[in-house]
């Protein structure tokens, strides 16, 4: 048996995980990144649109600071984020980006006089400061009061990453790739590393770790049509359920984004409607003003996408041989703009689409595009339940998105939780109670039982297809677990899921028998731990019998704070059972710094909790008071609810901005 | 206007191999695959590995052109797989992996390790002797013109269709391909790497490096980016000269 021992074992090469093993490795510990492709490969490069950070550069982002970042996430969550831990993201976010830069990312600037802008469907001129000259700039995003979303181009996620895995390399961070983890190492309650799979050779390794983390990405691929990657698919959350120890929150807080192409999936950036695009119907009418008449195509992205499959369901969506869909109307931003800010939108439309977006319309439709549950964690990444399981990035349910996650966030949180959480672990392993106690005889236990595992799949007669399986999951994500919910729906789902899970068991590899690179083979062990995974997110969506940020229940269509201000936890404590357990964290409206209100989207269906207004009364108490005895926003801030102890000491410090604080 | 035409049947040939498999050599196989509409080769390897050979190795990940991975021979040329569209090819497709790179198996290449090592060899990050940087400070200000120029070169995937398209790189295996002399063209650029043109000329003054460079330019033919090589390596070329003076 090959063992490889190491101090941190970190599952994942995209944004999150690289960063969190620099911070590790300056930090003087040792790191091992397994990475399925190189990582530079990784989803993260796919973002495209940008990095929220509250940099208040540009002249629309003026008046930015932590407080405005902060309240647009919270309202963007639908008051389902830990708010401790916003709090400690929006002000980590200057310095994540501002560290950044100093690896090499080439924002894009803020130049000095004026540009021209669409903004509502007019052109307008802004006029940029001369001090801000040179500094990072940002573009307007949805459901954010401030231009706020910093940029390269429509490669964001693509030159954050290059840059990252520069540093990592300078750091000497050791990069096994094409490694799968198929199993976590644990035992009485700790994790102990992991069970990889060599997808060359075949070849299983254990990695026996004092710290692990999982930064795998999201599960968007449980579903017939995502923007995402095709390895994004929930296996990080499917081997911390395995364990049976660990749990997972809010699996059924999906993201459907409002414009990924027809029928491919393929997502054009929400930069699009930022930079003034608007979103038509078959008639070429632009109907958001109709629904939403403040925030209109830059609506949040639930709401948006939620509106724009109303209008369709009102037959005025274009109709295709892939279904109906409307159009992304860019044209308006002129072709000098497109090829500059927007051009992998443009070589999307170009290689895909056979279309020029500077002359025609996209075709669009909502798309599932983000996970906001995960494996759940306390503020430090550390899983609640299983002792050295860490995890961070979308893998994770930290939780900063609640039931909705603004666009700009999510490359944020990959670089700002990563510094954090190899903070944290840094400090774990700087103590005592970070030393390893497991017996090898142990180790080899968990190896074998994989190994079983995988003979069993190959040896196998007249089993199912995975194929077959993964397709039936797929669909069934995709028409009863989408954007609108219901009961009915929901409630097949779940028993259609539960089937598929039994016979699931039951899968053969057919023909190809390979014990080494063998896709077939990868495909039958990843669908067994997919559908596990579909199911905690159906299952959890049935049971919450509410409609909060993207999960959107028919039947329920109010937001229900009085039953159901909570998070869904969702564990497998026993490998026979066929549905997941589920269980309620609840969410302390006492200790909120912004209690919970109104999004200001459509009409106001919330039933609010008793608590609300105490907390309010209380809050606009402390707020009245301080400011009186002249207190400032910090000082305001951290009598409603502190937070900068939790942070590492050399994170706390102020942001600078123009005209704050230098 | 093609819906009323009959769709029309590709025929995919595909170099396979498997190096894990003693008993298996290099050999050609074919497939047949009903077109649809707007169909990609993802689609069509992804069909065939579905439906006919589910041990088909091939490299898909972002599948929208974004992230490199799944380079390979199109009727010859080096290109990504995702995005190339079969309409816009014959009936009769050939598909063979990207040459140079060490082969996993079928179409599948090891293009990572090759580029961990140019990275390494380049080492393609900012060098900076600085002192520590103090995230709570206000950015370094940058000219936003070279920022956008910056950001140009940074837009390489990897993906090898330079290398694999590179006279050069076919003869002399340690040529670091127009891929590594855009890197040292863009850290150059970049004021925030304190490198001198001392240091770049010993990572690319030699046969290696821009002196290798034969300027068939099969690089930028193929680059799926459409990044300038042709003008970065002149201008390489140019400034390491102008260093030996």
């Amino acid at each position: 048996m090959k063992v490889i021992y190491t101090d941190v074992l970190i599952i994942g090469g995209g944004l999150a995980g690289l960063r969190v093993a620099t911070g590790i490795k300056e930090r003087g510990h040792d790191a091992v990144v397994l990475s399925l492709v190189p990582p530079k490969r990784s989803h993260s490069a796919a973002a495209q649109g940008g990095m929220q950070a509250s940099l208040a550069n540009c002249k629309m982002g003026e008046g930015d600071n932590e407080d405005v970042h902060f309240s647009d996430t919270i309202k963007g969550s639908d008051w389902g984020a830990d708010q401790e831990v916003a709090r400690m993201f929006v002000h980590c976010a200057p310095k994540a980006i501002r560290e950044l830069a100093h690896w090499g990312v080439p924002w894009s600037r803020v130049h000095r006089g004026d540009h021209a802008a669409i903004i509502n469907a007019e052109k307008v001129t802004i006029t940029e400061k001369d001090e801000a000259h040179g500094l990072i700039t940002a573009r307007d995003f949805g459901g954010t009061k401030k231009w706020r979303t910093c940029y390269t181009s429509d490669g964001t996620g693509h030159s954050m990453l290059f840059a990252m895995d520069n540093k990592a390399k300078q750091e000497k961070v050791e990069v096994h790739e094409r490694l799968e983890a198929i199993s976590l190492i644990h035992e009485n309650g700790r994790c102990y590393g992991a069970v990889a799979r060599n997808l060359m050779s075949g070849e299983l390794v254990a990695y026996v770790s004092k710290a692990t983390t999982v930064a795998t990405g999201g599960y968007g691929r449980i579903y017939s049509v995502s923007t995402n990657a095709i390895i994004c698919q929930g296996i990080g959350q499917a081997i911390a359920l395995e364990t049976g120890v660990a749990t997972l929150g809010n699996m059924e807080a999906i993201q459907f984004h409002p414009t990924a192409i027809v029928p491919v999936g393929i997502l054009t950036t929400e930069g699009c409607r930022g930079d003034g695009g608007l979103l038509l119907d078959k008639d070429g009418y632009r109907f958001m003003p109709d629904y939403e008449p403040d925030k209109k195509e830059l609506a949040s992205r639930d709401v948006v996408s939620r509106r724009m499959t109303e209008h369709m369901r009102k037959g005025k969506g274009v109709k295709s041989r892939y279904g109906d869909h409307l159009w992304l109307d860019i044209t308006i931003l002129g072709r000098e703009h497109i090829e500059k800010n927007l051009r992998e939108v443009k070589e999307i439309c170009e290689n895909f689409l056979g279309i020029d977006p500077a002359v025609d319309w996209i075709p669009v439709r909502p798309t599932q595009h983000y996970s906001m549950g995960g494996i759940r964690t306390k503020y430090t990444g550390e899983s609640q339940t299983l002792k050295g399981l860490y995890s961070c990035g979308e893998a994770a349910c930290w939780d900063m998105h609640g039931f909705n996650r603004l666009g700009g966030n999510s490359v944020s949180e990959t670089v700002v939780s990563g510094m954090l959480v190899s903070e944290y672990i840094s400090d774990y392993l700087d103590s005592d109670e970070s030393h390893l106690s497991i017996h090898t005889a142990n180790v080899e236990k968990f190896v074998r039982i994989e190994q079983e595992k995988l003979d069993a799949l190959l040896s196998k007669e007249n089993g199912e297809d995975a194929y077959v399986l993964r397709r039936a999951m797929e669909e069934i994500m995709m028409n009863k677990v989408g954007i609108f919910r219901n009961g009915d729906d929901l409630q097949k789902a779940v028993d259609e899921l539960e089937e598929l899970h039994k016979r699931s068991k039951n899968i053969e590899v057919f023909r190809s028998k390979s014990r080494a690179a063998n896709p077939a083979l990868v495909n039958a062990y990843r669908t067994q731990k997919m559908i596990k995974v579909a199911l905690t997110v159906a299952y959890g969506a049935l049971l919450r019998t509410e409609s909060r940020g993207a999960h959107s229940r028919e039947d329920y269509p109010e937001r229900d704070d009085a039953n159901w201000l909570k998070r869904t936890i969702t564990s497998w404590p026993d490998e026979n059972q066929s549905i997941p357990t589920v269980s309620y964290e609840e969410i302390d409206i006492s200790k909120m710094e912004l209690p919970p209100g109104f999004r200001g989207y459509g009409k106001d269906l919330t039933k609010h909790h008793p608590d609300t207004k105490k907390r309010e009364d209380v809050v606009n108490a402390i707020k009245e008071k301080l400011e009186e005895e002249g207190g400032d926003r910090f000082e305001v801030q951290n009598c409603l609810m502190p937070y900068i102890d939790k942070l590492p000491k050399k994170y706390r410090g102020t942001n600078e901005r123009l005209g704050e604080n230098v | 206007m093609s819906e009323c035409k009959a769709p029309r049947f590709l025929k995919i040939s595909i170099l396979r191999f498997d190096p894990h498999d003693p008993e298996d050599f290099p050999h050609m196989e074919t497939f047949e695959i009903e077109e649809s509409d707007g169909m990609t080769l993802y689609i069509v390897l992804n069909e065939i590995r579905e439906h006919h050979d589910n041990a088909l190795k091939f490299d898909f990940v972002c599948r929208a052109g974004i992230c490199g991975s799944c380079s390979m021979l199109v009727n010859g040329r080096p290109t990504l797989a995702c995005r190339t569209l079969t309409s816009k090819l014959d009936e009769h497709i050939t598909l063979a992996p990207l040459p140079l790179f060490e082969l996993i198996g079928d179409l599948s290449v090891y293009t990572g390790k090759w580029m961990r090592g140019l990275n390494a060899r380049l080492e393609t990050w900012i060098h900076d002797k600085e002192e520590e940087l103090n995230v709570n400070k206000l950015e370094e200000r940058m000219e936003p013109a070279l920022a956008d120029e910056i950001y140009e070169l940074d837009r390489c995937v990897e993906c090898g269709c330079c290398v694999a398209g590179c006279g050069t790189a076919q003869m002399n295996s340690y040529f670091m391909g127009a891929v590594g002399l855009n890197k040292i063209a863009r850290y150059q650029l970049d004021p925030r790497d304190k490198r001198t043109d001392d240091d770049y000329y010993e990572l690319v003054g030699n046969e290696d490096g821009v002196f290798g460079c034969m300027t068939l330019l099969g690089c930028e033919d193929v680059c799926p980016k459409d990044l300038p090589l042709q003008s970065k390596i002149a201008y390489l070329r140019r400034m390491m000269l102008k260093n030996t003076l």
